[in-house]
């Protein structure tokens, strides 16, 4: 009973976000909205963080096997991406390198910088 | 035969997902390399068995479907952890906004010039803007700004698996040793197959990469438009 009623609690969420991304126009999806909503409930008590723990735990650990079947359909454009692929795997593996590793090295810097203020006070 | 099989039973496609991603963690297992990624792999593995055995994507999704149904839940189910390190996100405040923003920022500023230097038309380049955000609103700005909504999925996707082969490489090449930095790069490069990257690295990864999934997505939301003027 216990696993159902966790359950329950985030496919209510689910169904909240989805209602909000139907009646809100903007592209933002169901999923950040449930984000939002279940951060909240939190952080107001009103949902305690055993009420939904071992279902959360459950579906965080299970989320990669999630992405198959979209990244699957890959298969279906492939016509369309075939044209252009040496463009489009280079653009790409570029931009993501680029992008991890400049946020990765902008939040260590801004770190390191306000642990050395924390040591010059003390 | 297989292919016969397949089309009347919907178990297939769950069944073909799961072992593929099995084999997938039985190979992380076996060869210990960060390399090796179980759902890189499980995608190669489904694809190539759909391939072999002519089975439409369709036939393989009409069970697989329900797998991807949970992808909303689960990721809902991300707020948890980040609830749970609140108190490290207030005290690291302004180095994780910088993360995003720089992290968002450059995306767009990378495709923009790759786009030029390529020749891109207008629907190709805008096609690229959202790669680093969720596929839910990837999809939206995409369709928003009238690229093409079919590769736009598949960029997403191929950059989330992408950055989590390369993420660790990365940190450590460039001795990136904060968990929070980690965190931060890797959901706001790589959204949230990123972010199942991250909490395999630790719980203030990943709730760190959650985060970035959020904001990140938020700020492309209104960075993209304008990007997508330039080109």
């Amino acid at each position: 009973m216990r696993l159902l009623f966790q359950f329950l609690i985030i496919v209510v969420i689910s169904f909240v976000g989805e209602m909000l991304n139907h009646f809100i126009p903007l592209p933002i999806p169901a999923s950040i909205y449930g984000i939002v909503i279940l951060f909240t409930a939190l952080k107001m008590q009103w949902i305690k963080p055993h009420h939904i723990g071992d279902v959360c735990r459950f579906l965080i650990l299970i989320m990669p096997v999630l992405f198959i079947p979209s990244a699957v359909g890959l298969i279906k454009s492939w016509d369309l991406i075939s044209a252009n692929l040496l463009q489009y795997v280079v653009i790409l593996m570029v931009s993501t390198v680029v992008v991890m590793a400049a946020s990765a090295i902008a939040t260590q810097q801004v770190i390191k910088r306000s642990k050395r203020k924390q040591q010059q006070q003390q | 035969m297989i292919g016969e099989l397949a089309e009347n039973s919907i178990y297939f496609g769950v069944l073909l997902s799961l072992t593929a991603y099995g084999v997938g963690l039985w190979l992380k297992r076996l060869t210990g390399w960060a390399l090796v990624n179980p759902l890189f792999i499980a995608i190669v593995l489904v694809i190539s068995v759909l391939l072999l055995f002519d089975i439409s994507y369709d036939t393989y999704n009409r069970g697989a479907d329900i797998i991807s149904y949970l992808l909303t839940p689960s990721t809902i189910c991300l707020a948890l952890p980040l609830y749970q390190q609140i108190e490290l996100l207030k005290r690291n405040y302004k180095a994780v906004m910088a993360g995003i923003l720089v992290g968002s920022l450059s995306s767009v500023c990378i495709v923009l010039l790759l786009a030029l230097l390529f020749g891109f038309d207008h629907a190709s380049y805008v096609t690229f803007l959202p790669k680093s955000i969720t596929t839910a609103i990837g999809i939206g700005v995409c369709q928003e700004l009238g690229g093409y909504v079919s590769i736009a999925v598949a960029v997403i996707i191929i950059t989330g698996v992408f950055g989590g082969i390369v993420g660790e490489k990365i940190f450590n090449i460039l001795h990136i040793d904060e968990p929070i930095a980690r965190g931060v790069a890797l959901g706001t490069s790589s959204h949230a197959i990123g972010t199942s990257k991250a909490m395999e690295l630790g719980v203030v990864e990943g709730s760190m990469s959650s985060l970035s999934i959020v904001v990140c997505g938020i700020i492309t939301v209104v960075l993209a438009p304008i990007f997508a003027n330039f080109l």
